[in-house]
């Protein structure tokens, strides 16, 4: 089913939508619009933080591509994710160096903590938790990546204070807000 | 005399009582009346560490550790000037590593080609185009050379160039492949975010001798860095007119632009990266056609590491009889290895081919983490290599020579591994990594990898039986035999070789249901040795199963029915009282 962005309520959500159909407007042919269609999806992750169904609607009308397909692409592909994220993702390395540095245990600390399974989302959408292959800091390992900050020598020990920065971070943020 | 370049590493500059040696080399240099004849760089890192300041002079590529004021004069007298070693500061004579692939990274600007015209950047793109001037001759630089692929499998690159180059179309693509997903290799990253321009400049020089009119460099979405750089890279060099229509007026016309990976593993399997290219799901196909005859989009394609990449230009530049020159009889040139694990000194080393695996483990990287303990083995070519046990450290590293032994090169993973560590558990990680990223196409891959991964659980859960170890090595053949891809084909290699070498291990895990090494946790027992032990009651407190009982005056016990081998009261014991057997 086609969607139009015009029929589209949220203001917000509308918004979004037209920049997804602007940047496929610029976007020039790579053969043909197949190949248009990773550059298309890496837009809309960056544009929505996730893939919702109806922006993938939005794509395969656009670019005339089966939404089976893009799902299927979606699925396939470790780096699009179909969830809305956390606040704050949390990646634990679970390259070979963090592995054998024991980076396991720090991994299990996590879940405790945060009564979170990889890939899921705590209720409050504070923290999410997710594996990685690799940051590229095996000398420092094991290494740990809260959205944008890189923790390394991790260990078990270390994960309350951490996640406590955060907490305490937007407590702080929401007294302000006040 | 060549220009020297003097790299200063002075990270210990409180402890020199605040002596700026900069300053006092730059001095001593105008006092000798060298000043124009050396520069001085200082560098963030020279891969000495501990040992005072570090001096680099190059092209001598000699290093000098723990140098004192009173021996700058010395150094510039001796070494700058008459180019003479002197012993007693050198550190490990001459160093072993050998930069060119990442000749430039950290030394020059990545955000600069200025920076990089300036290191003898382009030059051989326009000895290419401009001297050369010929496809024939620049793909016969490359045979000289011997260079191979280094993304894995090693086929000389002059070979897959050739094949394209032969073949008679209106379209060809020139691919880059930086998709590493090797998990602790970042080689790849490093030159990309380090020397964008060699690579750029490799993929120009492959794209006229094959004859294509358009470059794709798939990159890693999770390298935004590498991303950033390369994208100024494109625009400095369109800029120069060394990209774009008619390349320094040689009538050659070239594009490149970036594709973004998405993070699938397979996508660095040649076939798998160009379906993912084309905007479909990265599933490998069945070679022949080859992509060099039939590849994206149908048309002919070459796919190129980034490390093969960055190292053309200086082919080019120096002749293929220079790299020749280095390495082995079979595999020539230098590789990168990102060295991790039980090491003194992670991260990248290059090395020339040849070089034998005790120097890069006992020389170049500086030696074990932990002197007491004992080397085990060494892994090489992450998820799709094997282990190398000790007793062939002083095997030369070339592709064949680690093929001979159950591994591969590789992309240059290189993990040391000692003692304390478990070959069942690293079996079992590297296969759960390619079950975990096997794009499920064929039967092989998908069924045969998770089967093992079962088997290899029960080995480590104390529930194995001494059949389950011929089932391992059947499923192990059947999937190098009948899969798709290069990932189903070499995902069992790590099991494989740490069957054949240290079957005694699973043997151990399988018959007395121990783990030698401590490692896999239902085959640990805790217990609490009353000699060591002081009854402070740290551990009662600390056990989340409430599996210590006992008191202060009789001394505590683990409930072994209790345990859940979570390993708390073995970390807080200030006594070392709970030990694992």
């Amino acid at each position: 089913m086609a969607v139009k962005s015009l029929e589209i309520k949220d203001k917000e959500v509308r918004e979004k939508f037209k920049e997804i159909e602007r940047f496929i407007g610029s976007e020039h042919k790579l053969n043909d619009n197949q190949g248009m269609l990773m550059g298309v999806l890496h837009k809309t992750q960056e544009v929505f933080g996730y893939l919702p169904a109806e922006a993938m609607d939005l794509v395969s009308d656009r670019l005339g591509i089966p939404t089976a397909h893009i799902y299927g692409m979606a699925t396939f592909y470790n780096y699009f994710t179909l969830k809305p994220r956390a606040k704050y993702q949390v990646f634990m390395c679970k390259g070979t160096a963090c592995y054998v540095a024991g980076g396991g245990r720090v991994l299990e600390k996590l879940q405790e903590t945060l009564k979170i399974g990889l890939g899921e989302v705590t209720p409050d959408k504070m923290f999410g938790l997710n594996i990685t292959r690799c940051l590229g800091c095996c000398g420092l390992s094991p290494v740990m990546q809260v959205n944008e900050d890189i923790y390394v020598r991790m260990g078990p020990e270390k994960v309350n204070a951490i996640l406590d920065k955060y907490r305490k971070k937007e407590t702080k943020k929401r007294k302000v807000s006040k | 005399m060549p220009h020297k370049i003097i790299l200063v590493k002075d990270t210990g500059a409180v402890e020199n009582k605040g002596v700026d040696f900069n300053t006092m080399l730059a001095n001593q240099l105008r006092d000798s009346g060298a000043a124009e004849k050396a520069s001085i760089v200082p560098v963030a890192d020279i891969g000495v560490y501990d040992k005072g300041l570090v001096l680099r002079i190059l092209p001598d590529n000699v290093t000098y550790s723990n140098v004192r004021e009173a021996d700058i004069k010395k150094i510039i007298e001796q070494t700058v000037l008459a180019g003479k070693i002197i012993e007693e500061l050198s550190h490990d004579g001459r160093d072993k590593q050998l930069r060119i692939v990442l000749k430039n990274c950290g030394l020059v600007d990545p955000d600069s080609i200025d920076d990089y015209i300036r290191a003898g950047g382009y030059q051989g793109l326009r000895k290419a185009l401009l001297e050369l001037k010929s496809q024939d001759k620049v793909i016969e630089e490359l045979k000289k050379s011997g260079l191979r692929g280094r993304g894995g499998a090693g086929f000389p690159t002059w070979m897959k160039w050739s094949t394209a180059k032969n073949q008679k179309t209106d379209q060809k693509y020139m691919i880059c492949n930086g998709d590493e997903g090797d998990p602790g290799a970042y080689m790849d990253r490093s030159v990309l975010e380090g020397d964008p321009h060699a690579v750029v400049e490799g993929m120009i020089i492959a794209g006229y001798a094959i004859g294509a009119s358009k470059g794709y460099l798939y990159i890693r979405a999770e390298y935004p860095l590498a991303v950033k750089r390369i994208e100024k890279a494109l625009e400095d060099a369109r800029e120069y007119g060394l990209l774009g229509e008619n390349i320094l007026e040689s009538g050659f016309t070239y594009e490149m632009e970036i594709r973004l990976g998405a993070g699938a593993f397979v996508c660095g399997e040649e076939t798998a990266l160009i379906a993912s290219v084309e905007g479909k799901r990265g599933t490998p196909k069945p070679r022949p056609p080859f992509p060099a005859v039939k590849g994206l989009w149908d048309k002919p394609s070459i796919i190129n590491n980034v490390e093969t990449l960055a190292a053309v230009p200086q082919i080019l530049s120096n002749g293929g009889d220079w790299l020749a020159k280095i390495g082995t009889a079979t595999s020539k040139g230098t590789k990168v290895f990102a060295i991790t694990g039980k090491i003194k000194n992670s991260g990248l080393v290059e090395v020339p081919m040849g070089i034998t695996l005790r120097e890069i483990v006992f020389e170049v990287a500086g030696g074990l983490l932990n002197p007491e303990k004992k080397i085990k083995a060494v892994q090489t070519g992450g998820p799709s290599g094997g282990v190398i046990p000790k007793d062939f450290l002083d095997t030369p590293v070339d592709y064949e020579n680690l093929g001979k032994l159950g591994s591969i090169m590789g992309s240059g993973g290189m993990i040391v591994i000692d003692e304390t560590d478990c070959m069942v558990d690293l079996a079992k990680f590297y296969l759960g990594f390619c079950v975990d990223e096997s794009c499920g196409k064929c039967a092989p891959c998908r069924i045969g990898g998770y089967q093992m991964l079962q088997l290899l659980n029960k080995i480590s859960n104390g529930e194995g039986e001494l059949a389950d170890l011929d089932k391992l090595k059947r499923i192990a053949y059947a999937m190098q035999k009948a899969s798709l891809c290069g990932l189903g084909q070499t995902a069992a290699n790590p099991v494989l070789s740490t069957l054949k070498y240290f079957e005694d291990e699973y043997k151990a895990h399988i018959v007395n249901k121990k783990c030698p090494a401590g490692k896999c946790k239902y085959l640990l027992m805790y217990k609490i040795g009353e000699d060591k032990c002081k009854r402070c009651g740290v551990c009662v407190k600390n056990c989340p199963t409430q599996a210590i009982s006992g008191n202060r005056e009789k001394g505590f016990t683990i409930d072994q029915v209790k345990c859940i081998k979570c390993g708390n009261c073995t970390e807080v014991c200030k006594f070392e009282a709970v030990a694992k057997e």
